[in-house]
């Protein structure tokens, strides 16, 4: 019981880093096919000054699930690790880049300088997200075990390739959504209109995989196929596939608000599908929720601390995006730096 | 020699990248850990004086401070972010069979990680919009939220050298669970504030460091005092007490990992009156080579009498102890350790003596020398302490549960080898690049002031008039031209 709770949560927390770990990952792919220095210039601008100020929280929700993991269900925290070893490898290598080719590209002033950074910052949102996705396939399709060790055959499948591919399209549906927003939002109605189109064309492309995923499933995962075509886990692919009109219908329309909570419930009921289509294993047929879940006491400990830790978290992370959307976050220039006091004394 | 074999055959060939990546990855973390700790903090207390005396010149330290802090946390985000995923690539078999053990501490540190994230974006970038009391405000609590931070790590390595709170069922798995006994055993308390306090030590020292050598060069305004005194006068107030803390804890090593002990301090035979050697290397007989022998110390360290009984290395079997090269290296790291805190505690006499008497800072260079001398030695001391606790209780990965050996992966050695490689050319280049940041930031705030000074100039209402400041090019975190939002 309390270890089905705990394992909502867990779902829950990789649906909160699909959307906000996602869509940073949607960013550095808008930023890598922005093109050369001059065109892309205004993108990648919006690109940094969006991210700046979440990108490090979207970043733990990452670091949650493994904690959770690893508390909550030790053994199937140990057989992903051991079997999905070379994927989970380059997607931690990714991360590292990732992070620090965005951190350091900022204050980095010659052109040679912010290529360099901005492509290993672009290059790595492109691959993380696939491994990452493609490691979920694997466990989608019960090719993680408890005798498996580290295989190609774990990741290089149809299903971990499609998952892989879907994660990097929905980021990138996901990215070019919310910076069509923070375009809105500064007043660039250029990139507006520059990012729109964008998202919609990473949406056909959502759209194509996930029947291609479902095509493919229908072999290769049986399990979570019946899963996503038959009851809960279908009335999250129903909710997926509202979302996803709703995001197509909100982006064609001149204001384009809510389009973004659009594209959010799609990301993450697409992740919740997955997780009840499931149901009741981690690992499609091998290992039981039940079977893979630590020491009673540990979970209800846990239920506590994931408790603590939204009443913490949620509110924190909310003043964070109210203060970000209501533009009272912005760093200061080197010539606001010696000014006497801070805010409106100046 | 039999016994060594036997060892050598038990060890799969991937320990030995794995325990070298781990290693290295822990090692370049641990550089940053202290910034990430206690630089919150001393911007905290620079950005209150400011506010509080209206000056302009903490003003200016705490913005440029914060401005480090935020190119810090991004490295150490990532940095941390690998430890947590090499938990599960290089140790599988620790995190399956004890994950529900002892990894909840790592919970809190979630909690941590989120709160810290917000709070120092809404820090970074609140300087410019929010009211500078709100501003002030919401920087506060980031302090004690870093020290949440460390309490999860902190509780895991703890647990790893004392573990509780779990009984084994007759296939030695843990069974009836109990958080609290395994979150709090008995090294954790001195760990953590051990911990913590070489934290704020280092981070003090490394700052303070930085404007000492400014000193040297000549650089002698009141900019340059106040950034190095505020850090400076909390790392000299935590030197001692620091320094009480090691001393506490080592005798907790002493009472709750003997063997532990026996190889910090290199005691081959459980005896009373041990002499203690300062330095010296342990050979596999037992004969020690090198170093400064001082009769009975050892016992009166460890119990305040000669004839306190200090348990050997010999006291438990070969395989279950670590070797004498592992027993030479946490003696050789415990050693430098000590020496260093001991070489602190004396520059901070230094420092606090002339202070409370003449009420003022020291004038000889050689202390300005030292100053920035300390900020390094620190970091070793940090690093040398992390080797002593962790090459101390080999061979377990788990004090008397389970050895590396049992939990490390079955990936082959070669994929471990390439990784490591590619770890390290990663690493270089992240850690590279951080520097020349660093030091790029430093020398354009280095050509501003040259040019205006560090005070901004004030028109005749006292106001600053920023039109008359001279134009300071745009550094990160805030790289947007005055007025211009994208």
């Amino acid at each position: 019981m309390i270890a089905g709770v705990i394992a909502v949560f867990l779902l829950l927390v990789i649906a909160a880093y699909a959307c906000g770990g996602g869509t940073d990952y949607g960013a550095g792919f808008w930023d890598l096919t922005a093109g050369g220095a001059e065109r892309g210039e205004r993108p990648r601008r919006l690109i940094d000054h969006a991210m700046e100020p979440v990108w490090e929280v979207n970043n733990v929700w990452l670091i949650f699930v493994l904690v959770v993991m690893w508390t909550g269900f030790p053994v199937f925290f140990q057989q992903v690790f051991t079997t999905m070893w070379l994927p989970l490898t380059l997607a931690a290598l990714g991360i590292v880049l990732r992070g620090a080719g965005f951190a350091l590209r900022k204050p980095m002033r010659r052109l040679v300088g912010r290529r360099l950074y901005g492509a290993v910052f672009a290059v790595a949102s492109l691959l993380t997200p696939f491994f990452l996705g493609a490691a979920v396939g694997g466990v989608a399709s019960g090719r993680v075990s408890a005798t498996t060790t580290a295989s190609t055959d774990a990741w290089a499948n149809p299903t971990s390739l499609l998952f892989g591919l879907l994660a990097i399209a929905c980021s990138a549906t996901l990215g070019a959504v919310f910076l069509a927003a923070d375009a809105r939002r500064f007043e660039a109605p250029d990139l507006d209109r520059y990012f729109r189109p964008r998202a919609l064309a990473a949406l056909g492309c959502v759209a194509v995989l996930a029947i291609v995923t479902l095509v493919v499933t229908h072999g290769d995962a049986p399990h979570v196929w019946h899963g996503l075509t038959h009851g809960a886990g279908l009335v999250f692919v129903v909710i997926a596939v509202v979302a996803t009109a709703a995001t197509v219908w909100l982006l064609t329309r001149a204001s384009g608000a809510w389009s973004r909570v659009a594209a959010v419930g799609m990301v993450a009921s697409a992740v919740i599908a997955w997780g009840t289509a499931q149901r009741p294993y981690l690992i499609p047929t091998s290992l039981t929720i039940a079977a893979g879940a630590g020491a009673p006491t540990t979970l209800r400990w846990l239920g506590i601390v994931i408790i603590v830790a939204l009443v913490l978290v949620i509110p924190a992370v909310a003043v964070l995006y109210w203060l970000d959307t209501q533009g009272e976050l912005e760093g200061l220039t080197d010539a606001e730096l010696r000014r006497g006091g801070t805010g409106e004394e100046t | 020699m039999h016994t060594l074999i036997l060892a050598a055959a038990d060890v799969p060939p991937q320990m030995l990248p794995a325990r070298s990546m781990m290693a290295f990855t822990l090692a370049s973390h641990i550089i940053i850990v202290p910034l990430g700790v206690a630089l919150p903090l001393i911007t905290v207390i620079t950005h209150g004086y400011a506010l509080r005396r209206g000056d302009a010149d903490a003003l200016l330290l705490a913005r440029r401070w914060s401005a480090v802090m935020a190119v810090r946390f991004a490295i150490g985000v990532v940095t941390g972010t690998v430890l947590s995923f090499e938990f599960g690539l290089l140790w599988p078999g620790m995190m399956g069979r004890w994950g529900d053990v002892f990894g909840l501490g790592f919970g809190v540190e979630a909690w941590a990680f989120f709160l810290e994230a917000v709070l120092i974006a809404v820090y970074l970038f609140g300087w410019r919009r929010l009211p500078s009391r709100t501003h002030f405000l919401l920087g506060l609590p980031l302090p004690f939220v870093a020290l949440l931070g460390a309490f999860g790590i902190l509780a895991a390595n703890s647990w790893m050298n004392t573990p509780r709170g779990f009984t084994l069922d007759a296939a030695g798995n843990p069974v009836d669970v109990d958080v609290r006994k395994a979150i709090f055993t008995p090294m954790f308390g001195p760990e953590y504030w051990h911990f913590v306090m070489a934290m704020f030590v280092t981070a003090g020292y490394v700052v303070a460091g930085v404007y000492a050598t400014g000193w040297l060069r000549g650089r002698r305004d009141r900019y340059h005092r106040l950034g190095f005194t505020i850090p400076f006068t909390l790392a000299a107030v935590c030197t001692p007490v620091q320094f009480m803390l090691g001393d506490s804890i080592a005798r907790q090593v002493f009472h709750k990992q003997p063997v532990k002990f026996a190889a910090m301090e290199i005691v081959w035979n459980t005896d009373t009156h041990v002499p203690e050697y300062l330095y010296g290397r342990l050979h596999p007989d037992g004969t020690v080579s090198g170093g400064i022998r001082v009769p009975q110390l050892d016992s009166i360290l460890a119990g305040f009498r000669p004839d306190t009984k200090v348990t050997g290395l010999t006291s438990v079997p070969a395989s279950d102890r670590p070797t004498a090269t592992q027993a030479t290296i946490a003696h050789f790291t415990f050693d430098t350790m000590v020496f260093i805190g001991s070489a602190l505690v004396l520059l901070a006499l230094w420092y606090g003596v002339l202070w409370l008497w003449r009420r003022r800072l020291p004038a000889s260079p050689w202390f300005y020398r030292a100053a920035a001398c300390a900020g390094v030695a620190s970091v070793v001391a940090v690093e040398c302490g992390w080797i002593t606790t962790e090459v101390g209780r080999q061979p377990w990965i788990v004090y008397q549960n389970m050895r590396v050996a049992e939990a490390v992966t079955a990936t082959r050695s070669t994929s471990l080898w390439i990784t490591f490689g590619v770890v390290v050319l990663v690493y270089v280049f992240v850690f590279g690049s951080f520097l020349v940041v660093l030091l790029k930031m430093r020398s354009r705030w280095r050509l501003a002031d040259e040019g205006g000074g560090p005070r901004p100039p004030r028109d005749a209402s006292g106001r600053t008039a920023p039109e008359t400041v001279p134009p300071e090019s745009d550094t990160p975190y805030g790289p947007r031209a005055t007025g211009s939002r994208l």
